[in-house]
């Protein structure tokens, strides 16, 4: 008998936290939004456990299908809302709920103090929807749900603060390139849907595990391939699709940690482990996979070296990693990709989580060339921010060692690997290192560099009106008939009436008002009440004349003197995440290193038929023995080259952003344009701009619409429409009005209707 | 009444209860508020009736249900014969649908001869719901003009400032088209002597024992054709288009947006294939290149519009675009597509033609550089707006995904390259409506005017709600709609499929 594990609830149980917050959240108070943000994104991981607990305890784990309802069901063609639990989703949705909820809880302290905070809550909830039904779907076509839907929430949580423009773009920018990518998603879905009729995971992938590998280098399951990887790379920013992240950055911290660093961009690597059946039966899809990633590993890497903004150092960070995951995916070792994926969801996540403390404690400081010395200042922040840098560092032992070295020994040792995967893949490494180690001397070490005369600006929110997300105690005097008016208006633009007090026909109300609010508060109620005069601090004179006073108080300023160390709703999760970037390594240790690689076991039985995953130091007899204890001896060469790697990169930064300070500069200046090329990220951005962004809007506008539709099709149409009046004019002299030129016109088409009828009867 | 005369007189009512309440309105005495309630009243019962088709229509039954056919004139032979079948049956619901929203959409922006304007409402809603339900080529015929008359006026009467140039515009444009039509049909009479549906669908099948040749055939079809490619609008005949959304008032452009331009759609299913399976074959490559011109070109033309309700205009160019790619896929999940988009199209697009009225009647403007910024004074407009922008550009779980999905899929089954190209319309659309909804919402506000926008009233909440909830409900049980549709795809399918067979062999 098959368990019913009620997949359903893992998704939807945030659905319903997201609806509760969106709809209602307006006239919440901040606990109950956290209260609902957090309970519902709970109950989900709650029912994960629960699940993960009774599969594991199932003596044949085997993949397990659960079907809700119907979809879309046209013309033979059906694609219901069902679940698909095996090992490999079963991963992904441990990992997506328990990260998610650790950062869901961080982001209650982060957000505190932010305009829009259930609305925030109810985006990240809606994300974690969607991820869900991402990593859950039994079919592709629902994979496709939760794929675009994550990126809906990525576009309304990267554009947050949309008062911003540049957050505003950022948005667009990533939903945009995403749907480059998912054009590519859609027509590998349309392959599949012409030639196996359906696009359910059971049946798609027993049709393809039939057909013969494609060695020729094109064909079906090739296009198919390549395809998914188009859409792969959208989703998980690789070349040519990576620039969107980098701008992604404009979110609040806590979402980048989420969804731009430890789930959403690696659902690309997901789906195509999720499609191994398809790149293993066609290398050459999979030889793409791997180049694509190695490029990118390594190019982001090469940028992330020279920069200056501690997010964009993790944005290009996270691209790069990502690009391992997909070497390792492209060199069939499906397993070690998604063994990295989840070290580095923890590694990352907490490099995002620790990096948003430090701009917290800083007040809204993103440069590192401001920063320096704050591990007095920070200490748990600077503990956990040193776990998930020696995790990603490769340092011996931590968790983002075993990922990484698994993958580098399986880019050279799979079937599919190549010397220049992993010397591209080891010098990578040593760069990671490098800037990672860069990041934390900048930060921690040296002197406090920062001027002290910045203004608070939390997270980004540089723009004025949200300079300051305090509340500015008001006292609103207003004629008695508009209180309720006004008392509704400031509740529903998040501020609070604190008391009231009649005096001579007028009230005074004192409020606390959002001060991002403020601009806009004085001249809704001028208008509203019809004050003449400007705003000013006159008191209100007896005849009405200035109706409407706003006084500010006091501002509650957020004080910028000391350095301060985050709430504990932050570092809790913190802590914990950087407990699992320490030991989340254990359950995966290479055979190499003396462990059994449970993590590769357990994933086996999804890519079984991975040529990759046969390990290479499978035990048995005779040869294969033999040939075990060559691949351990090597393996054991590699790992020693990759550990001298992290050291070197530790030492490199070291000596440059520690020992010798003004090394860097000078190394720059005599670098010349190369280093600033570097650090301008190689123009990429400009020159999609200039090659694609601008000829496509400039040529829309100015051929299409000026040239074709206006001067062309338009005025081509208005003159034979003229001449037709002036025609028609002649022969009307009897009436006028529009009923008459419908008479003629039906006259007209009557007319043309038996010419065309004589005609057809000569013929 | 019995069940059966319900069925046989249901589409009657439903067509002429909206004429009937005009002719009311007549009567009332000008108190405008009283006309307005009696209008949404009038158009709520219109909808409340038309639930009877989808709740008791037979699913499995090929054909036409809920018939009725009287002779009506002798000479010529015409009747009153009305039917419906899982095509038109839910454009019938999707008209009675947009109506009501429609009334409350003008509650306010009508200010001067109010009486007339919901007049006029209504009798164009009975004009449009007689297209969709006549089986007698002369009746589809009168319908099909007797629309021109109400909407002309509606843009003419009550549009912006160039609205009679608009009008005339709309009015010669389809006019000339559909004389091309009109020639058709009294070709096909004087034939076949019946200006009946599936009469005439008969003897074109067996074209030769009534004297219609091959080459008339062809004649045939682009005479239907043309009349139709006007009015979706296909590319390059969609100039009229942005002129007459743009001086149309609100409710004038959802019911354009919404119904009419369904008018072409239904006609290039229910006539060009319906009576001309082999031309249709014969024309489809060009067609289908026009498709895809109108999805790529409308989305271009569309992201750069300085003026919002141009924007959405040509993006209806685009979408449409969609629909005729899929209707001339024949494929049944092209088809089946096209129709489910052609009900999306009307539910999004009305919902943003709604939208864009709604901010018209604060700003008196539709230019987009006035705007910016406006989701820090209207953060519900914002979201309403943001919510229909999405099914719009086709996020899944929202309706437009189901279609466009259907469409391409069915278009890439067709030929790979024509679903190829048109997929990358997912990219435009997201291009387009994204950029336009930055312009609008984000930013800092730019004017100071706007910072003292009032947000959404009850009554512009009542109007968009229903379309919301359309949107999502068609998005997460399109089952619901395409079980029905699915079988009549099917059946306006079959000979299509004969054809192929017959090249085939």
């Amino acid at each position: 008998m098959t368990p019913n594990f009620h997949l359903w609830l893992i998704p939807l149980l945030p659905l319903a936290g997201a609806a509760v917050n969106g709809l209602l959240g307006r006239n919440f108070s901040k606990r109950l939004v956290a209260f609902f943000g957090l309970f519902f994104v709970a109950a989900s991981l709650a029912v994960v456990w629960t699940v993960a607990i009774r599969f594991w305890s199932l003596s044949q784990a085997a993949p397990h299908t659960e079907v809700l309802a119907p979809w879309i069901m046209a013309g033979g063609f059906t694609a219901h809302f069902a679940f698909y639990l095996d090992q490999l989703s079963l991963i992904m949705i441990l990992v997506v709920t328990n990260v998610g909820f650790l950062i869901h809880v961080y982001s209650v302290g982060y957000m505190w103090e932010e305009g829009g905070f259930y609305r925030y809550f109810s985006y990240l909830n809606l994300f974690m929807f969607f991820m869900l039904i991402l990593v859950l779907a039994n079919n592709y076509l629902l994979m496709f749900i939760g794929w675009e839907g994550v990126g809906l929430a990525s576009y309304l949580l990267i554009g947050f603060f949309f008062v911003r423009d540049s957050a505003a773009s950022a948005g667009k920018k990533a939903f945009i390139v995403n749907r480059i990518g998912d054009f590519g998603f859609l027509i590998a879905l349309f392959l599949l849907i012409q030639h196996f009729g359906t696009l359910d995971f059971d049946k798609v992938f027993p049709a393809i595990a039939s057909l013969p590998v494609e060695t020729a280098g094109t064909g079906l399951l090739t296009a198919i391939g390549l395809l998914l990887l188009a859409g792969a790379c959208g989703k998980s920013a690789q070349i040519p699709l990576y620039v969107w992240l980098p701008d992604a950055m404009e979110g609040p911290t806590p979402v980048s940690s989420l969804i731009h660093a430890a789930t959403m961009v690696t659902a690309g690597v997901y789906m195509v482990a999720r499609s191994n059946v398809i790149f293993d039966h066609a290398p050459d899809a999979l030889m793409a996979v791997a180049i694509v990633g190695v490029i990118t590993a390594l190019f982001a890497a090469i940028i992330g070296m020279a920069q200056n903004d501690i997010k964009k150092v993790l944005a290009y960070s996270t691209i790069s990693q990502l690009g391992y995951m997909f070497l390792a995916c492209g060199v069939g070792a499906f397993s070690a990709g998604i063994f990295h994926l989840m070290t580095h969801a923890f590694f990352k996540g907490l490099l995002f989580l620790a990096a948003g403390s430090v701009i917290h404690a800083l007040g809204g400081e993103q440069d590192m060339r401001h920063m320096g010395g704050l591990r007095k200042e920070i200490p748990w922040t600077f503990w956990t921010m040193t776990a998930a840098t020696v995790a990603i560092a490769g340092i011996p032992f931590f968790s983002g060692f075993f990922s990484k070295d698994e993958i580098l020994w399986k880019s050279l040792s799979s079937p599919y690997g190549s010397r220049a995967y992993w010397a591209i893949g080891v010098f990578t490494a040593l760069l990671t290192s490098f800037y990672m180690f860069r990041l934390w001397f900048m930060t921690f070490f040296g002197e406090y560099r920062g001027s002290g005369s910045h203004g608070y600006e939390h997270a980004g929110h540089t723009h004025p009106t949200l300079a300051s997300a305090k509340d500015v105690l008001a006292e609103i005097v207003v004629p008695a008939e508009f209180v309720s008016t006004v008392m509704s208006n400031i509740i529903e633009r998040g501020g609070m009436v604190v008391s009231f007090e009649e005096r001579g026909g007028m009230t005074i109300l004192s409020a606390s008002v959002p001060a991002a609010k403020m601009v806009h508060y004085e001249e809704w109620l001028r208008d509203h009440t019809k004050a003449r005069g400007t705003w000013s601090e006159r008191a209100p004179d007896k005849q009405g004349k200035a109706e409407v006073l706003v006084r500010p108080l006091a501002v509650e300023h957020e004080h910028r003197g000391h350095i301060h160390e985050s709430p504990r709703v932050m570092l809790v999760p913190m802590v914990i995440l950087a407990i699992l970037a320490v030991i989340g390594g254990y359950i995966g240790v290479p055979e190499a290193l003396g462990g059994h690689n449970r993590f590769d076991h357990f994933l086996a039985p999804v890519f079984r038929t991975a040529a990759g995953t046969l390990p290479a130091g499978t035990p048995g007899g005779g040869e294969a023995a033999a040939e075990g204890t060559a691949a351990r001896l090597s393996e054991t060469m590699a790992t020693a080259v990759s550990i001298l790697m992290a050291f070197l990169g530790l030492f490199f930064a070291w000596l440059l952003y520690y020992k010798k300070r003004d090394l860097p500069d000078r190394i720059a200046a005599s670098l010349g344009w190369l280093y600033n090329t570097v650090r301008d990220k190689f123009y990429v951005d400009e020159i999609y701009q200039a090659v694609i962004v601008t000829p496509l809007v400039k040529g829309s506008a100015l051929v299409l619409w000026r040239g074709v539709d206006v001067a062309g099709i338009d005025a081509t149409a208005n003159d034979s429409a003229d001449s037709a009046r002036s025609l028609s004019d002649k022969f009307r002299h009897m009436q006028s009005g529009n009923v008459r030129s419908y008479a003629a016109w039906i006259a007209v088409g009557a007319a043309v209707a038996i010419a065309y009828m004589i005609w057809m009867g000569v013929r | 009444m019995s069940g059966s005369a319900w069925n046989t007189w249901i589409l009657t009512l439903v067509t002429f209860i909206p004429l009937a309440g005009a002719v009311l309105l007549l009567f009332l005495p000008r108190r405008d508020r009283d006309i307005k309630w009696f209008a949404l009243f009038v158009s709520l019962i219109t909808f409340a009736l038309s639930l009877h088709l989808p709740t008791y229509l037979h699913r499995g039954q090929p054909g036409f249900q809920f018939e009725i056919n009287i002779p009506w004139i002798p000479t010529p032979n015409i009747h009153y014969h009305l039917g419906v079948d899982g095509i038109s049956m839910w454009l019938v619901v999707l008209t009675t649908f947009l109506t009501p929203l429609c009334v409350l959409i003008s509650w306010k922006s009508v200010h001067e001869r109010v009486k007339e304007f919901f007049i006029l409402l209504l009798i164009l809603e009975t004009a449009l719901l007689g297209v969709f339900v006549s089986l007698d080529l002369f009746l589809f015929y009168f319908f099909w003009e007797f629309t021109l008359i109400p909407m002309a006026l509606i843009i003419g009467m009550y549009g912006h400032e160039r609205r009679v140039y608009a009008a005339v515009k709309f009015f010669l444009f389809t006019m000339i088209a559909s004389a091309f039509m009109l020639a058709s049909i009294i070709f096909l009479y004087a034939k076949t002597g019946s200006f009946d549906y599936v009469t005439i669908q008969n003897a074109v099948r067996d074209g030769a024992s009534f004297g219609i040749t091959g080459h008339a055939l062809g004649w045939l079809f682009l005479g239907f054709f043309v009349a139709f490619a006007v009015k979706v609008p296909i590319f390059p005949l969609h100039t009229w288009l942005p002129d007459a959304h743009f001086e149309a008032p609100t409710a004038g452009s959802v019911m354009l947006a919404g119904v009419l331009l369904k008018m072409g759609t239904y006609g290039l299913l229910r006539f060009n294939l319906g009576l001309f399976p082999d031309q249709s074959r014969q024309n489809q490559s060009w067609i289908m290149v026009l498709a895809i011109i109108g999805i790529i070109y409308g989305a271009l033309v569309a992201m750069v519009q300085p003026n919002l309700k141009k924007l959405v205009a040509y993006s209806s160019v685009s979408h449409l675009g969609f629909v005729v790619l899929g209707i001339f896929s024949f494929t049944q999940l092209g088809v089946d597509g096209a129709v489910y988009q052609m009900l999306n199209h009307g539910v999004s697009t009305g919902a943003l033609f709604m939208l864009a009225g709604i901010i018209y009647e604060r700003r008196h403007t539709f230019d987009l550089d006035e705007f910016g910024g406006l989701a820090t004074p209207m953060p519900i407009f914002a979201a309403f707006f943001l919510f229909i922008t999405l099914s719009s550009l086709g996020l899944p779980l929202l309706n437009g995904f189901v279609g466009e999905f259907l469409v391409l899929s069915g278009a890439f089954q067709a030929k790979m390259i024509w679903g190829i190209l048109a997929a990358s319309g997912v990219i435009w659309s997201a291009c387009y409506l994204l950029w336009m909804y930055q312009r609008v919402f984000f930013g800092k506000v730019k004017h100071s005017v706007n910072n003292t926008l009032p947000d959404l009233s009850a009554r512009e909440r009542a109007a968009l709600w229903p379309a919301s909830i359309a949107a999502l409900v068609m998005g997460v049980a399109p089952v619901l709609w395409l079980n029905i549709i699915d079988p009549a795809v099917h059946s306006v399918l079959a000979p299509l499929a004969q054809t192929t067979a017959q090249v085939v062999r």
